[in-house]
């Protein structure tokens, strides 16, 4: 058990995602997460709209996917949770307190995988609360259904079917993160 | 019992995005400024390792679950969509420190103000559904 609890080497966490994406792929369907966007949209009744007005049923798998994925998180929390907080670089944590992040925490003594001075619902009564999630949000659904994949469809799915569209997509993630990273976020946070 | 299955790989998903770290935002802060190779090291064994899955399914004739032979549709080439969607994507990203993948499982974790992310992105993916045809693709 403490083999799996602990923070998994970068090597066995990509071979453990090949392995979901076989399986997928093995039950007849693909890797790709934001199209789930779309499904709930148009089961949501947004059928008024062509983009949505499309056989949603047919994604009904992904919803289930997805559904487990939240399960799998709550097991992953509480069965599996390691004893340690995330292990990023001196390197971040130094940049990340200069717009007052603390360094991460233990789920016990803090947030865990989350920086609390961001994922608390006072935040989001804060101007840089609301561009942080409310905005953010926004961007990651306009931004992978416009883009027709996230790091799943594109970066991982398509980039290794050797899809050029893909590639393109993901230049655009990193022009969009670095810009946001390096020049934007000092902006909102500071 | 077809979408059990499903549900099954849905949990192992979630499993393996929170022992990766890759539904922490520092992680992806971390890899925004080049600091560790964490995330480089999942998303490029990711990648190398689809490779070879996508190789040997096209030249093996692999059948899947319902006994068909497997092909892969290609992404359809909009440029532009795949540049301006993915900075704006890239944009959020940043933001959120998550992914689509990681917001789910997320929730699962108890971060409860996730699903207020989630619900903006619902609204973003509505918003690019009714504006699809006047933006460039």
């Amino acid at each position: 058990m403490e083999f799996i609890s602990q923070p998994w080497h970068w090597s066995i966490s990509g071979a453990m995602i090949v392995v979901v994406m076989f399986l997928l792929i093995y039950l007849g369907e693909k890797f790709g997460v934001s199209s789930s966007f779309r499904a709930i949209c148009s089961a949501g009744g947004a059928k008024k709209w062509s983009y949505f007005n499309y056989d949603w049923k047919s994604h009904d798998w992904l919803l289930v996917f997805v559904l487990g994925s939240i399960i799998g998180g709550a097991i992953a929390s509480t069965l599996l949770a390691s004893p340690q907080p995330v292990q990023i670089s001196d390197a971040t944590i130094q940049d990340l307190a200069a717009l007052n992040i603390a360094a991460p925490q233990t789920l016990s003594e803090g947030a865990g995988f989350v920086p609390q001075e961001i994922f608390n619902f006072q935040f989001l009564t804060s101007l840089p609360g609301i561009l942080m999630l409310v905005l953010g949000g926004f961007l990651i659904g306009f931004g992978t259904r416009y883009a027709g994949g996230c790091t799943s469809g594109h970066a991982i799915s398509g980039l290794s079917n050797l899809q050029l569209p893909s590639l393109v997509a993901v230049i655009g993630f990193f022009i969009g993160g670095l810009l946001m990273t390096h020049l934007l976020m000092p902006l909102i946070l500071g | 019992m077809k979408l059990l299955r499903f549900l099954l790989v849905g949990i192992l998903f979630g499993i393996v995005m929170t022992k990766s770290e890759a539904i922490s935002w520092f992680r992806i802060q971390e890899m925004f400024r080049f600091q560790d190779f964490h995330m480089y090291g999942i998303i490029g064994v990711a990648v190398v390792g689809g490779a070879i899955l996508h190789y040997l399914i096209k030249n093996g004739s692999f059948k899947n679950i319902n006994k068909e032979v497997v092909t892969f549709a290609d992404k359809p080439k909009t440029y532009m969509a795949s540049l301006i969607g993915g900075t704006c994507f890239g944009l959020g990203w940043a933001m959120t420190g998550a992914c689509p993948g990681p917001l789910y499982v997320l929730v699962g974790h108890g971060y409860w103000v996730v699903l207020v992310v989630i619900g903006s992105a619902l609204l973003g993916t509505l918003v690019y559904g009714i504006l699809k045809d006047k933006l460039p693709h």
